[in-house]
């Protein structure tokens, strides 16, 4: 065994044991563990097999950037894949399995593919699968062949089938300052912040508030640092101002200083408490943002360098002093910047046993050579590594480099070691100031990115600025703070800090130049000769170089790989980095889980709209159905029907006598004004300024490009008020139609609209029998033809509530539409039942109000479905040639009056059998049914009146069809039959039976 | 996106509804001028920088705006009622 746990030191807690299952064998961690640390002091050095090779691949880092040790997690029934295991807080009963590996993670059949190396290498499967076919083993049928096996052979983890049983959440949040990351530079800001009364919210990623004071071993105002971060912690929490969000990432930087944050709540425990979410999505609006993100470590790129054993030497460092954990017992540390000496000394400090350092640079600081003294070896300057020996790390070969030139010289010579620790510089984390907006700036001397000039309302604090030292992240995060509170004067004392003068810039070496498979993107397998392969293919571009070699993608969105890859590509093209570019990040930062995004706010903002009438139909058994947000009666079914029987019933009802419709989820909008009659000239295609006061009439609007839009009955209360209604679905479009108009474009017009959809309470009252239902039940008024004729108004009282009647028709039958105040609704409704009752009166729920309006013919939003024009839907006369209205400029173009349009029939099943709504309509069906197809069914129902399955139907010639036979193609399901093509006017095409 | 309404003051971009851009002109109603009506319906120029749009604070006063936004930056540039006479102190009461 070779890491293992060291006697002492550490956050965590070894007072508390934690058992754990990796790979169904049981482990030992402690509380403050992820299970990465927890593997490490098991002795678990592998941990995964690579995306591409199936290479073994071990722990490379500590944190969110980690590549390779990604694991799923097997919680809750639900199998979550692609976690990493540097970022899972152990828990007792944690159940984790390692990926893409078969048949074990030990033994792996796939690891062949190693031997076919070249097979996988950069635009592999652009070169073998698309493209001219030549030869057998090329083309797309080649890759429809081979798919099912690449797939199986590379990737990630497998995602599971079961539905996830757990709750996600979501939150807003405002605040003055938001601080992004709690190491010291945070801290500094958020206390500073927090002193001046600015509304806070500090958030960190990881458990603990601290950051690199957790494991840097330095002192900051004489304490160590993991205490001075513990009293500030505590400081903050005490502050009514300041709200502290741990284990939660800001991930993504949008316009106007809104920030998204996932907050992982319950990850860390066995089970969720009751009531608590496991994730929480924060939209979190901010004055001010401190970006305190820090910076990530890079990797050097050698030959071999992914192999398990090797590690960043931060990543070290915090597993030896954060956890008490010793990757190795005899490391080598490979270097060309000074912060690996004082990994060095962390880890030597701890227990274990420096071997070598190798350092590319010639010459070294004085603090590093001390760092080097404490670690008890005297280090290989100009050296480098040019392989790594053993499944698990046993040896690194070292040969004598130069810097300046990349060259190696001499003989290479091994050095024994189990863990081999690396750092190539450190890149400040700029994403979010890269969402916020602009490009990064190269720092020649930090030989990295560094943020843009903030186009957003953020200042930055700490190694994120490249600030790299403790001094100076103290001193930068206060002066943040200060700014983000517009104050001049600081609140807070500045800390003395106690840490070795590092040199913080670090020689410009990226790559060692040997022979064997150097890799600059371990998640995604991409080595240094695939992006020099790109280079030759002339993907140059950063963006082209991402996409032909996969650089920088997948889960850990090419963290430690994106600069080694730049600055491989700069130097075959023989361009400075900055000349070659970076891509823009996006987000999210770090995965996040689809269920945050998912979370529970709409359903929860989403009213329930209930009729007035609502409870009545609970209590009559009607089954509701929801239609857009309305809940509404479908059927009423009685015991044991089918809801076929039962809307036929209904439906069959209204013909012979009497049926009654809750029709108050129509939309309403009152227009009134000087000017109304003139609007709606305008805004309906036929004239509405001619419609006598107390009479109503149906019109139908288009939009601007000549399209149907909505069509209604507008009724004419006065001179200058109408009440226009729409249909149930398109309310709110229409409104804001009307109000468009008004505002922008006739805004001259004297007119305003009012929605009183909620105001009103409408039912429709329809059949043979319907006059002597109102006759019996209404008073003030006459409803005989003469008063009440067709589209004729009347005002009058039932059961002592004022009522509006407008005679009209949707169903066919001699019909009225009674409308009353909202709050008389169930009132006037259960008069008129009682009115009826000597009829037989049948409340009747959409399915029946379809049914009757198919067998008319009657268009609804199926029909008007934003492609058919008037003249599909033979609703040309209504379209005025007196005067222009919307759409009237450009409804008549070219394509709009086509002969081949969809236009509008009825269909009726020749086979006895249902039609289905959406089915296709073929003119010649092949034997299995199918055909080209000539246009679909819109609506479709079993007819009482004509005793047989009909539908509405779109069919390319329309009325040229009529008479003639087609099939019905359904593959989807498997519905096929033989149709008639007729007129839509299936029932009483003349009109006489709403005369009454 | 924060837009400054007039009425009720800064609100999140998910109060309001875009309306399309605001340099187009309806031709008149009578006109057959069919190359200025695939202007005012179809063509739209997509400018980087500043931008004239219409935008309805349609999860509140219901007022459409027209808004001078960056398409770059999403900056708000400027803000008044579409209807003009909104804009007038009279408007206002």
């Amino acid at each position: 065994m070779s890491a293992r746990r060291a006697t002492g030191g550490g956050l965590i807690d070894r007072s508390q044991p934690i058992r754990f299952t990796f790979d169904g064998k049981t482990y030992t961690g402690y509380a403050g563990d992820t299970l990465a640390s927890a593997l490490l002091a098991n002795g678990v050095t592998l941990v995964g097999r690579s995306f591409k090779y199936h290479r073994p691949r071990g722990i490379f880092t500590a944190g969110i950037d980690e590549p390779n040790a990604l694991v799923t997690v097997l919680k809750d029934g639900v199998r979550e894949p692609n976690i990493p295991a540097t970022g899972i807080e152990i828990y007792d009963g944690l159940t984790a399995e390692s990926q893409n590996r078969f048949p074990s993670l030990e033994f792996d059949l796939a690891a062949v593919n190693q031997l076919a190396g070249p097979l996988f290498s950069a635009g592999f499967y652009y070169k073998t699968f698309m493209g001219p076919v030549i030869g057998p083993l090329k083309g797309t049928r080649f890759w429809m062949f081979c798919e099912h096996f690449i797939r199986r052979a590379a990737g990630l983890g497998r995602a599971g089938y079961e539905k996830d049983p757990v709750r996600y959440e979501k939150m807003n949040a405002f605040c003055d300052v938001l601080v992004v990351g709690a190491g010291p530079a945070g801290l500094m800001a958020a206390t500073e912040a927090a002193k001046a009364g600015k509304r806070v919210i500090l958030a960190e990623q990881d458990p603990r508030l601290g950051g690199s004071a957790n494991w840097s071993g330095e002192e900051i105002g004489g304490k160590k640092a993991t205490e001075w971060a513990e009293v500030k912690a505590a400081e903050l929490t005490a502050l009514d101002n300041v709200q502290i969000l741990t284990r939660t990432t800001v991930w993504g930087y949008y316009d106007g200083n809104n920030l998204a944050a996932i907050e992982r709540v319950t990850d860390h425990l066995p089970a969720a408490p009751i009531g608590v979410p496991r994730h929480r999505h924060w939209s979190i609006r901010a004055g001010t943002v401190v970006l305190a993100t820090g910076a990530l470590e890079r990797p050097l790129v050698f030959p071999g360098n992914d192999r398990p054993g090797v590690m960043l030497a931060g990543a070290a460092e915090r597993y030896a002093r954060e956890f008490g954990v010793l990757p190795g017992e005899k490391i080598a540390v490979f270097t060309n910047n000074d912060s690996a000496y004082r990994a060095a000394a962390a880890l030597k400090e701890a227990g274990a046993a420096i071997v070598a350092i190798i350092d590319v640079r010639p010459e070294i600081s004085p603090a590093a050579r001390a760092l080097a003294e404490q670690a008890g070896i005297a280090p290989l300057t100009g050296h480098a590594v040019t392989d790594t020996v053993g499944k698990r790390l046993t040896k690194v070969m070292v040969q004598h480099f130069d810097a300046a030139t990349g060259r190696l010289s001499g003989d290479p010579r091994p050095i024994e070691a189990d863990c081999l620790v690396v750092s190539g510089g450190w890149s400040p984390a700029i994403h979010l100031a890269s969402q916020a907006g602009g490009a990064p700036v190269w720092d020649g001397k930090l030989q990295a990115f560094l943020p843009p000039e903030p186009n957003q309302k953020w200042v930055g604090a700490g190694a994120f600025t490249g600030a790299l030292t403790t001094a100076e992240a103290l001193s930068t995060g206060r002066d943040a703070g200060l700014k983000a509170t517009g104050k001049k004067a600081s609140r807070v004392k500045l800390p003395e800090v106690a840490a070795p003068a590092l040199d913080p810039f670090p020689a410009a070496v990226f790559e060692i130049k040997a022979k064997g498979k150097a890799f600059v993107d371990l998640q995604h397998d991409v080595t240094a000769d695939d992006v020099r392969l790109a280079h030759r293919e002339g993907f140059v571009s950063v963006e082209h170089l991402k996409r032909y070699t996969t650089l920088g993608m997948a889960t850990d969105q090419g963290k430690t790989s994106n600069v080694p890859g730049l600055a491989i590509m700069a130097d075959a093209r023989g361009l400075p980095i900055e000349k070659v570019g970076t891509t823009r990040f996006r987000p999210p930062f770090s995965p996040i889980s689809i269920g945050s995004l998912a979370a529970e706010r709409h359903w929860r903002f989403k009213p329930d709209r209930l009729t007035p009438m609502h409870d009545w139909h609970v209590k009559r058994r009607a089954r509701m159905m929801e239609a857009g947000l309305w809940h509404r009666p479908m059927i009423y079914g009685e015991p044991g029907e089918t809801v076929e029987q039962a809307y036929a019933r209904e439906a069959a009802a209204v013909r012979r006598s009497v049926g009654i419709c809750d029709v108050s989820t129509l939309g309403k909008i009152a227009v009134k004004g000087p000017d109304a009659a003139g609007f709606l000239d305008h805004v309906y295609t036929n004239v509405f300024s001619t419609l006598p006061v107390g009479k109503a009439r149906y019109g139908l609007m288009l939009r601007e490009d000549g399209i149907a839009f909505d069509d209604g009955t507008t009724w004419r209360l006065g001179e200058h008020e109408f009440l226009m209604t729409t249909t149930t679905a398109n309310a709110g479009k229409v409104m804001q139609h009307l109000e468009y108009y008004l505002d922008v474009v006739w805004p001259q017009l004297k007119v305003h609209v009012t929605s009183v959809t909620d105001q009103w309470a409408g039912a429709a009252v329809a059949g043979p029998n319907a006059r002597k239902v109102l006759q019996a039940c209404v008073t003030g008024t006459a409803v005989d033809n003469e008063t009440l004729p067709h589209m004729g108004i009347v005002h009058g009282e039932i059961a002592g509530a004022p009522v509006m009647i407008c005679r009209l028709s949707f169903s066919g039958e001699l019909a009225y539409e009674v409308y009353c105040g909202a709050g008389h609704g169930r009132h006037v409704w259960e008069a008129l039942m009682a009115a009826g009752e000597p009829f037989g009166i049948t409340p009747y729920g959409l399915e029946a109000l379809g049914a009757l309006r198919i067998e008319k013919g009657h268009v609804t939003g199926a029909e008007i479905d934003g492609r058919t024009t008037a003249r599909d839907l033979y609703l040309d006369w209504m379209l005025s040639k007196k005067k222009p209205f919307i759409g009237s400029a450009l409804m008549d173009r070219e394509g709009q009056i086509d002969w081949s349009r969809l236009r509008l029939v009825g269909v009726i099943s020749l086979d006895g059998r249902p039609l289905g709504g959406g089915a296709h309509i073929v003119e010649k069906a092949d034997g299995n049914g199918l055909g080209t197809s000539i246009g679909h069914v819109t609506a479709s129902c079993y007819s009482p009146a004509l005793q047989k399955y009909i539908g509405l139907a779109l069919v390319r010639g329309g009325k040229a069809r009529h008479g003639t036979r087609a099939f019905l193609s359904d593959p989807l399901r498997k519905r096929f039959g033989q149709v008639e093509i007729v007129s839509h006017h299936f029932f009483d095409p003349e009109g006489k039976r709403l005369h009454g | 996106m924060l837009i400054p309404c007039p009425h009720c003051g800064p609100r999140d971009l998910a109060e309001f509804s875009y309306q399309g851009d605001a340099t187009r002109v309806r031709p008149d109603p009578a006109s057959t001028d069919m190359k200025a009506w695939y202007d005012y319906v179809y063509n739209r120029p997509n400018p980087s920088g500043p931008h004239r749009e219409y935008w309805q604070h349609s999860g509140g006063c219901r007022a459409h705006l027209v808004v001078v936004r960056d398409t770059l930056s999403h900056e708000i540039i400027s803000v008044a009622f579409a209807h003009a006479g909104l804009n007038t102190a009279e408007g206002r009461q």
